[in-house]
């Protein structure tokens, strides 16, 4: 499965949605099928895109939460899951591109390619719903009913170890950043 | 509030689970309150974290590379251990380390010792906070949180 593909089947659905992403292929690609302004791109801090999404799912209960995380930035802050799990907000679905790699930063190994399991995990630690998908059509069926669910959820998506060409984006940080808050305001 | 427990803070962490208008996260590491606290600002929602001086050094990189770099507030209110008159060794290397690495990082705090001051204090350190769009600590002293 390609990332790209995931993202868009997903980028139509999202437009009433607070997404937070983290940084890399993930940001790109997300970018690169439109930007909008309910779109944060978490451009550092790696592993705390979970933890800046269970903060907005708190903060603003009414509005589903969507967190776009990667097996390398997941991996680096396992212990969110834990805390993400205790509270297990019904507005946030976790989805998690798994392509066993740090694509962004040389494609060296991570330890979901030697068989941790991060759905397993996931369940381990307390998210009720939790699946891991291979395919495209597997996971456009676990992304419909995630949001039909309406419970704490995560998606971990097989991906391909490929990414865009270029991660450049037309878009400064804390315009980012403003942008977003401002549109969360108007909410 | 975001938290993580030492023995300083558990009256603080009782009082913020009793208050009906504060929603209590507890943690499993100090850099999870720094995403938490993001994501509830960016939604504008006030948020406090309680935590130790060690817990402050163990969330250096998300200061930095998420509320230095997208301009987040933080009230951090941080329990100081190993300063004069700490009896517990392996507190006693992070009391050397605090003040200097808040220095270093240019982080406006404040020592609170005396119980009448608290209040105008934090409604001060978060006045900054706000307006600054910046971290900001206060130091809960022996002499406010201790009675030995």
């Amino acid at each position: 499965m390609q990332r790209i593909d995931a993202l868009r089947i997903m980028h139509s659905d999202i437009d009433a949605d607070i997404v937070v992403t983290i940084m890399g292929a993930v940001a790109a690609e997300l970018y690169s099928l439109g930007h909008r302004k309910n779109f944060f791109y978490l451009q550092h801090a790696m592993g705390l895109a979970s933890s800046m999404g269970l903060g907005l799912a708190l903060s603003k209960p009414k509005k589903r939460v969507i967190v776009l995380d990667g097996d390398g930035s997941l991996l680096m802050n396992l212990g969110s899951l834990s805390t993400v799990a205790w509270h297990a907000p019904k507005n946030l679905i976790h989805v998690v591109f798994d392509n066993q790699s740090l694509l962004s930063v040389g494609g060296f190994p991570t330890a979901t390619s030697a068989g941790s399991d991060l759905a397993g995990i996931a369940q381990k630690s307390g998210y009720l719903h939790a699946i891991t998908v291979q395919s495209i059509e597997d996971f456009t069926s676990a992304w419909r009913q995630a949001r039909e669910l309406k419970e704490l959820s995560m998606i971990v998506a097989k991906v391909d170890a490929t990414g865009p060409k270029s991660f450049l984006m037309d878009l400064p940080l804390l315009e980012n950043r403003f942008q977003f808050q401002r549109w969360l305001k108007e909410e | 509030m975001s938290a993580l427990p030492e023995t300083w803070l558990v009256h603080l962490i009782n009082m913020a689970e009793a208050d009906p208008d504060t929603t209590l996260v507890r943690l499993t590491r100090e850099e999870e309150a720094i995403g938490i606290s993001a994501g509830a600002h960016l939604a504008g929602v006030r948020s406090a974290l309680l935590m130790q001086n060690h817990g402050f050094l163990a969330a250096i990189n998300p200061i930095v590379s998420l509320a230095f770099l997208y301009k987040i507030p933080l009230l951090m209110l941080i329990s100081y251990r190993g300063h004069m008159g700490e009896r517990d060794p392996w507190q006693t290397q992070g009391g050397r380390f605090t003040e200097p690495v808040l220095k270093a990082l240019d982080i406006p705090y404040d020592l609170l010792t005396d119980p009448k001051d608290v209040e105008r204090q934090i409604t001060e350190g978060q006045t900054l906070a706000e307006s600054s769009l910046t971290p900001v600590a206060l130091l809960l002293s022996r002499q406010l949180m201790w009675e030995a």
